[in-house]
């Protein structure tokens, strides 16, 4: 300890953040890990993990895993073009800022709108049936999940993405030209490589609360979609089997970890 | 730094200020922490004009907070740091409070109008001698259906739901409970069964009946069914009479194989500040013409037998609500089967939920 006074004062800045990841990141972790070694009677015991691994949960993960996949999936096909037009656009910020206001919406307000939407007599089938293809049933479907997940995450798809076009050197696109790219390999070998760390980080915005979702399984799913975020709702707030609930977190956590390793590896790596 | 200083003194000046303009609204409209009266309730399950009465008549403020389903409401009521003077659990979530210690014993002579209730709904199994609970509304699990939809078919049991003709037309309401138990039923156990074997042969029979369902669902269960997104719904009597009110097409059953019968009574949470104030409501509820209007608005049954002169004639002769006695002996109620059983009726439940079409 050196003992200066700029010392002290830098530990005394440091005192907010620290208690707030004491308090709010580490604490709870450590309490989920801790409440997974019980029973439902408050018996000390491994159990719930060798539930974890039974074909019940494993089916469940799996399919979390896989919904997770096609939110991302579709989410990043159609915010790339979205944020490499936004970039051309002459308002860019307003145009931003149309794809953020949605977000200012409360979420549940904007799934039970889906509801009236996607409904048996509802606007979309309404205008099937004027076209001819008639009613057709859209709520409860893995079709209507995916789409209202995708519409709900895609702003934080874009906005990583939107980020890292813009700070793209526009002359690099240029050279590129310049030196006889088509714009198809101008844009696999200079433009998408370039804005991957905006892809990671949209992909992770979005992959990693697509696999806890729970309210949207029930309202436009109709429970026929069953995640790892209704269990744990389920066992904590329905059977109260706490438990059971924090190892499937613990499995969370732990996948949420893994995810962030791998798409994140390069931000440790030598770039800059 | 120093605008740094600025901007959270002005932050710090406007939270004080806000906070002394509510304190200040209150006290001139006559509410401290003395005389307000926190109930918690189930959602959409009181006339809000009772309240507005209730404040008129005893000058007691009414901070009305509603929960989805018993767990909930016992969780937080367990875990203490709120100040619930009133809270209305249905039996089985009583039997469990009644253990945990989590209630206070009501003074039957701050009651005057508990005279009124039919003894049929007194001195019950899950709290004898209503030491803890007082009767607020009962009711039964059933079977709400359009048969127009269903081409003038009609519905009277349980394992009419398994017809194929009924593709995708069903939407159930997302409890263990009640699920497992309308499975329990159709194949004439009781729908508080222990026996695993049974339990899983229910647990196959819901399987089997996956083509047919279209949705497993909360609350919104009531606006499907009225916007006849689905034509067969399991639900409470209650969301039926409200459901068949904006459709009028629609239709509620008993099964004659015999369902749930259902109570929930009003109760004194151990967390209540205000335990006079909690007296004056349950018998502020308990007057006969309070409880019709409030079983008028809400479309659950009254346990209240004065209340029933003061109600519409269909509403009382309506055996859909008020069911006759030779049915009524069919009727079940659900014991507290322990955390262990429960946890167990959850899990073949969420199963069920995981079994593809």
């Amino acid at each position: 300890m050196s003992g200066t006074t700029k010392n002290y004062s830098r530990y005394l800045y440091a005192i907010p953040y620290a208690s707030w990841m004491l308090l709010f990141v580490i604490a709870p972790i450590i309490l989920i890990f801790y409440y997974s070694f019980f029973d439902i009677e408050g018996h000390l015991t491994l159990d719930n993990y060798k539930r974890f691994l039974t074909p019940v949960y494993l089916r469940m993960t799996i399919s979390s895993f896989w919904y997770a996949f096609l939110i991302t999936a579709f989410s990043l096909l159609i915010a790339y073009p979205t944020a490499y037009l936004l970039t051309k656009t002459k308002h860019k910020q307003l145009w931003l800022l149309l794809i953020i206001l949605p977000t200012w919406v409360n979420l549940l307000l904007k799934v039970y709108a889906f509801l009236g939407i996607f409904g048996t007599y509802g606007l979309v089938n309404a205008f099937f049936e004027t076209i001819g293809i008639g009613t057709k049933q859209l709520l409860f479907t893995d079709f209507s999940f995916v789409f209202v997940s995708v519409y709900i995450f895609i702003p934080f798809m874009i906005l990583p993405i939107f980020n890292a076009l813009e700070k793209l050197n526009p002359s690099l696109v240029d050279a590129a030209q310049d030196l006889g790219a088509s714009s198809w390999t101008t844009f696999r070998r200079v433009i998408f490589p370039l804005t991957l760390d905006g892809v990671k980080a949209g992909c992770q915005a979005v992959f990693i609360p697509s696999l806890s979702l729970f309210m949207i399984t029930r309202l436009i799913a109709g429970n026929r979609v069953i995640t790892l975020g209704t269990a744990v709702e389920q066992h904590f707030l329905v059977t109260q089997d706490w438990g059971m609930g924090a190892t499937i977190a613990v499995f969370l956590i732990i996948a949420m970890a893994l995810i962030m390793i791998v798409t994140g590896n390069r931000k440790w790596g030598v770039k800059q | 730094m120093k605008k740094l200083i600025q901007l959270f003194t002005v932050v710090f000046v406007s939270a004080f200020a806000l906070l002394y303009v509510t304190s200040y609204l209150n006290s001139s409209e006559g509410y401290s922490g003395k005389n307000t009266l926190t109930v918690y309730n189930w959602g959409d399950y009181i006339d809000p004009d009772l309240i507005k009465k209730f404040e008129k008549e005893t000058g007691i403020k009414v901070i009305y907070q509603t929960f989805d389903s018993n767990e909930a409401m016992m969780t937080k009521i367990a875990q203490g740091g709120t100040t619930f003077d009133v809270a209305v659990p249905s039996e089985y979530a009583i039997s469990k409070m009644k253990e945990e210690g989590l209630l206070l014993p009501i003074d039957h002579s701050k009651l005057p109008n508990l005279k009124y209730i039919d003894p049929r709904f007194l001195n019950l199994s899950f709290d004898p001698g209503n030491k803890y609970s007082i009767p607020y509304f009962w009711g039964t699990v059933g079977i709400v259906y359009n048969p127009e939809m269903l081409g003038g078919k009609k519905i009277t049991s349980w394992n009419d739901l398994w017809d194929p003709n009924l593709k995708n037309q069903i939407l159930l309401v997302d409890g263990a409970r009640e699920i497992m138990g309308m499975a329990l039923n159709s194949l004439h156990y009781s729908l508080n069964d222990t026996n695993k074997a049974h339990l899983q042969e229910a647990k196959r029979k819901l399987d089997a009946l996956t083509p047919n369902i279209k949705a497993i669902v909360g609350d919104e269960i009531k606006m499907l069914l009225a916007n006849e997104e689905a034509a067969v719904g399991i639900v409470w009597s209650g969301d039926a009479a409200e459901i068949m009110s904006e459709n009028e097409k629609l239709d509620y059953v008993i099964p004659k194989e015999g369902t749930n019968l259902w109570f929930d009574n009003m109760v004194i949470p151990k967390t209540a500040k205000n335990i006079e104030g909690a007296h004056q409501f349950i018998n502020f509820m308990l007057d006969p013409k309070n409880a019709a209007q409030n079983a008028e608005y809400v479309g659950y049954s009254t346990p209240n037998a004065k209340a029933l002169e003061y109600l519409p004639k269909e509403i009382v002769e309506d055996e859909r609500f008020y069911p006759s006695d030779e049915l009524a002996e069919k009727l079940e109620v659900y014991e507290n089967l322990g955390k262990k059983m429960l946890a167990y009726y959850n899990e073949l439940f969420l199963e069920f939920k995981m079994h593809k079409k």
